[in-house]
């Protein structure tokens, strides 16, 4: 530890803490200024901070005692969250003011968010990890409730909060009985204990341990068996919550548990890769199978990330610099599909009211060609049907599992691949071949307009060009490898 | 001998009261046995030398958090016997898992074993009485190994300020504000109107 105190590293989330203060100072003291020009200045601040993210994501550097790491997979993590941020908090504005719910303090909530889920990334440390979790759950609790006067999101505030309590007490139940037993939070000391010159047995503490950090982290990624929160939220929380949601959290969290199985614990991978696989199995088990009966468009979405969530876990069970790489790549590509599908469903609007059936979506071929198109593509993707983005990110993970020799889970993983293009077919089928109901509102708002553009144009294009995205993911998979 | 007395004074008092808390069928009752947990727990700290967690728990946990449970528990009208609706029914699966975790974790700890060299690992091991007191080691932690932790709990704290303001404030239309500038502005002249009042006349 050097005696001067490095802040390079943590400048990013230096300048996106001072910013969420000015923007608070700005909107208590201004003169009411409304939802649209504070997500104007949050729509800055991430670009800022992406910037200042992708700069600094290049050699390893540790701050404050490495409690803060700032890798390369720390800096492209962190851009695919500022950009998910950006791109959903873009989509709410015209939402918001529809629905009066335009109140400065929304996009303020998201940049704070967005800071946990920045610190979350560049933990280095048990303590560290779990404040950045703490800053980026408690804003998500009030966001899913931000709509106070409507019992359901009430309801799905309130859910999510009890829910998420308990998963950090789990998490934090698991560190202590770590700490217990290693004497140290700090993922470089675990990491140096376990793969030293004299690595530690494994002891049934330790081990009791790992399985409470594996089930919080796997409540926070909404995994299988710790989902039952997610459909309840998803549906319950304003529309442009539920893509926020659907996004930059997960990645988030994801890349998180990634960092905390691959760093401090990456010795006792036999330990954790059950345990992985089991929730992988499960977590796309359920998002295939239950998603069926779903009528709710936002119900079926969390069901979907669900599923996808256990495809991005086959990478993370492979515990490979490749199947780090399939995650990061299949969590880009789930990026831009689900920011796509979120600005379709947020243009269903029929006289003037929000509609979230599957039915409502009849007959789109007809009253709005194009936008039937862009959710056909979407759709498409997200079954993994080739040559669209979605079957590169599988086919990523699927051959990292291949190459560890899981080929039970690879096949599984196909399998109910398979089973899920049941749901996602069905919504091009409703949209095409079924006959017309009433059309959706005209015309659409310009930024979900653009948004649902420029994601599908990613998804369509990707093929073309997978080259930088590749290099990149590759690059950040093998920063988490010792050398 | 007689630490050890104290000690399972401590430890079973805050045991019990932990159960009277849960089990009380008054909630100020339970706040009050809340109390009593959290005095023995400061007892427990205590015996283990930090004195500062100690005070910091009474000041803070009876001074603040538990009071403010009795208002909220005075001020809302909950209806336990209402929410105790179903308790029984849920009792036997809520014991059963009680008990196979119980069973579980004694397995754990029954067997429990550090890491070799855990020594070393420490990340910060408190230095003796003599070196600095308690408080004193604690805040030199807290404001330069840790002081990223630090400035992280209190982004964490402004979030939940915002996030309650953000749920709970409402802006009545009616309401009348206090101003304070317009109070302070106020002159007597303004206001005030000196009369000569005649004896025995009226004004």
């Amino acid at each position: 530890m050097s005696d001067t105190l490095d802040l390079l590293p943590v400048l990013p989330e230096i300048f996106v803490a001072l910013a969420a203060m000015a923007m608070l100072m700005i909107g208590v003291f201004g003169k009411g200024e409304g939802v649209r020009p504070m997500t104007m200045l949050g729509l800055a601040v991430f670009t800022v901070a992406a910037v200042l993210a992708w700069m600094l994501g290049g050699e390893r550097t540790t701050t404050f005692g490495g409690m803060f790491v700032m890798d390369s997979f720390a800096g492209t993590v962190k851009v695919m969250i500022l950009l998910a941020s950006a791109l959903t908090a873009a989509m709410s504005v015209s939402f918001l003011e529809r629905e009066k719910l335009g109140r400065f303090e929304y996009p303020i909530l998201m940049v704070f968010a967005t800071l946990g889920m920045m610190m979350m990334v560049s933990a280095n440390d048990f303590i560290a990890l779990y404040l950045g979790l703490e800053t980026q759950s408690l804003a998500l609790y009030v966001l899913a409730a931000y709509n106070r006067e409507n019992a359901r999101a009430t309801e799905a505030g309130l859910k999510y909060f009890v829910l998420g309590s308990l998963a950090s007490g789990m998490l934090l139940y698991g560190v202590s009985l770590v700490y217990g037993f290693a004497g140290t939070t700090s993922f470089d000391g675990l990491a140096r204990l376990f793969g030293g010159e004299h690595p530690v047995a494994s002891h049934a503490g330790l081990i009791a341990g790992l399985v409470f950090v594996v089930a919080g982290l796997a409540f926070k990624v909404s995994a299988v068996p710790f989902h039952m929160w997610t459909p309840d939220v998803y549906e319950g929380a304003p529309t442009p919550v539920t893509a926020f949601f659907a996004v930059a959290p997960k990645i988030a969290a994801l890349a998180l548990f990634t960092r905390v199985m691959i760093g401090p614990f990456g010795e006792l991978a036999d330990q954790w890769r059950q345990v992985v696989t089991f929730i992988a199995i499960a977590s796309m088990f359920v998002g295939s199978f239950a998603a069926i009966g779903q009528n709710n468009i936002k119900r079926l979405m969390a069901y979907s990330s669900i599923g996808h969530v256990g495809f991005v876990l086959v990478g993370l069970a492979a515990g490979t610099a490749a199947g780090v790489q399939g995650v990061l790549v299949y969590l880009a590509i789930y990026l831009f599909m689900n920011v796509g599908t979120f600005a379709v469903i947020l243009s269903m609007r029929q006289k003037g009211r929000m509609v979230e059936g599957i039915d409502d979506l009849a007959g789109l071929s007809k009253t709005n060609p194009a936008m039937a198109l862009v959710m056909a593509a979407l759709m498409f993707s997200m079954a993994g049907i080739p040559p669209l983005a979605g079957f590169w990110g599988k086919f990523y993970v699927f051959m990292a599992a291949v190459d560890a020799g899981l080929f039970t889970l690879a096949i599984i993983g196909v399998l109910t691949s398979v089973v899920s293009t049941f749901y996602y077919l069905r919504i091009i089928k409703v949209m095409y071949f079924d006959e017309p109901s009433e059309s959706f509102d005209k015309p659409l708002s310009r930024s979900v307009g653009i948004v649902m553009a420029v994601s599908t144009a990613v998804v369509l294009l990707f093929s073309f060009l997978p080259g930088p995205l590749l290099s990149t993911a590759k690059a950040a998979a093998v920063a988490l490898f010792p050398q | 001998m007689f630490a050890a007395l104290i000690f399972y004074m401590f430890a079973g008092l805050t045991v019990a009261s932990g159960v009277a808390v849960i089990s009380a069928r008054n909630p100020v009752h339970s706040v009050l046995f809340l109390i009593l947990c959290f005095f023995n727990a400061a007892g427990l700290f205590l015996l283990l030398g930090a004195e500062f967690l100690a005070m910091v728990l009474v000041v803070v946990y009876v001074g603040a958090v538990a009071v403010l449970f009795l208002f909220v528990v005075m001020m809302l009208d909950i209806n336990v016997v209402k929410l105790r609706e179903g308790f029984l029914q849920y009792l036997p699966t809520g014991a059963l898992i009680g008990l196979v975790l119980l069973l579980e974790l004694t397995v754990v700890f029954a067997g429990w074993a550090f890491a070799p060299d855990v020594e070393a690992l420490v990340a910060a091991p408190a230095p003796t009485a003599d070196v600095a007191s308690n408080t004193e080691a604690l805040g030199r932690l807290l404001y330069t190994t840790y002081a990223y932790l630090f400035q992280a709990s209190g982004v964490i704290l402004l979030v939940a300020m915002v996030g309650t303001i953000l749920l709970t404030l409402r802006v009545r239309a009616g309401g009348r504000k206090q101003k304070i500038a317009d109070q302070v502005a106020r002159r007597a002249a303004d206001t005030l109107e000196i009369r000569k009042v005649p004896t025995g006349g009226g004004i």
